[in-house]
């Protein structure tokens, strides 16, 4: 599959190395080339062998630099949830990518998003449940 | 009416104290506490301080009975959320946004929001219109069917002066309206009017034939 992903963080990095080792192509786009580090941190993830490219994933001239038109599937996983929200809708409604999936934080804003039809994954939700879920074990 | 305008920034102070000057009830939603005291002490409070993003600010501030929702922070995404938080979830019936990046017109209108003003486009056809040279210019565009009014000028090397508007062919959909002499007399041209140097044409076209209409304008 052809992947983008938008935003080299934590997760997007480690995201970046799981598909990439499993031989997808994968594309990361990052404002800051100094996320790119993340990509070849040593230790429990072999190092990342796709494409790394600087460019602000809002931008559609961005986006079709790191092949968004060919993609399979779109990641908007940048620190702020605008960004992600504005990004993801691009990728379906200008480039019509088959799938995207977005991180937004906030709980209440993920909830209205995925009744417009976003894919998308709130951590602080998923995290404080799986916290309960621990303690109650 | 009321109007919640997202961003007190310069652009948001300014529409707060036109709108308020009309008589409106305006409340300004601002992140930045200094922002914030500032447009209270100038214009009465009427800033709330908080995310104009999210759903739990906007239901505080009684989004569901406000006329418009207009979003002029400098973020394009940031607009772009408060407007569809609004829209979706608060039923407003009409959202206005400011965009900075011309691409997102499209994604903008796609996306429902009723209104797009893009500042760049407009700093640029203002600018525009003060090039001398400049071949042709923006005056306004028209929603429906992707029309603009332009202003396209005849320089004394256009090849076509002298020719009737019979003898050029105008790409579909391109209309002239007004010619303008120089000396400042103006008529509606009939397909008898022949071009001049320093004629300056007033014209309907569409931005996809707006090229070809100025060089065949021109004849360059």
């Amino acid at each position: 599959m052809k992947v983008v992903i938008m935003g080299c963080s934590r997760v997007g990095a480690w995201l970046a190395r799981l598909l990439d080792a499993e031989g997808h192509q994968v594309t990361v786009l990052d404002n800051d080339s100094w996320s790119f580090r993340r990509l070849s941190f040593p230790g429990l993830l072999a190092d990342f062998q796709g494409t790394a490219l600087v460019g602000n994933g809002t931008d559609q001239e961005a986006l079709k630099r790191a092949g968004i038109e060919k993609a399979d599937v779109f990641f908007a996983l940048t620190q702020g949830d605008n960004r992600n929200v504005m990004a993801t809708q691009i990728a379906k409604h200008i480039f019509n990518v088959p799938r995207v999936i977005c991180r937004i934080y906030d709980p209440l804003r993920q909830e209205l998003y995925c009744t417009l039809g976003v894919e998308a994954i709130s951590p602080t939700a998923v995290f404080a449940q799986m916290l309960k879920k621990k303690l109650e074990s | 009416m009321y109007i919640i305008v997202v961003g007190g920034g310069r652009v948001g102070y300014y529409l707060t104290r036109a709108l308020l000057d009309e008589g409106h009830e305006v409340l300004v939603v601002e992140k930045e506490e200094s922002t914030c005291e500032g447009i209270n002490e100038e214009l009465g409070s009427i800033c709330f301080r908080g995310d104009g993003c999210e759903a739990a600010t906007l239901a505080e501030i009684g989004t569901e009975r406000a006329d418009m929702l207009i979003a002029v922070t400098g973020h394009d995404e940031d607009n772009l959320v408060a407007c569809q938080v609004g829209k979706h979830k608060f039923n407003v019936p009409r959202t206005i946004a400011r965009i900075r990046n011309p691409q997102n017109e499209t994604l903008f209108k796609k996306l429902g929001i009723d209104v797009t003003i893009s500042s760049t486009n407009v700093i640029l056809e203002h600018i525009e219109t003060e090039l001398p040279t400049h071949p042709l210019t923006h005056l306004l565009a028209i929603e429906e069917g992707g029309q603009e009014i332009v202003e396209i000028k005849i320089p004394p090397e256009a090849t076509t002066i002298g020719k009737s508007q019979r003898e050029l062919s105008l790409p579909r959909g391109s209309k002239l309206a007004l010619v303008i002499r120089e000396g400042g007399k103006n008529s509606v041209p009939t397909l008898n009017t022949t071009l001049r140097a320093g004629d300056r044409i007033i014209a309907v076209t569409t931005h996809d034939s707006e090229e070809e209409l100025r060089s065949t304008l021109r004849g360059v």
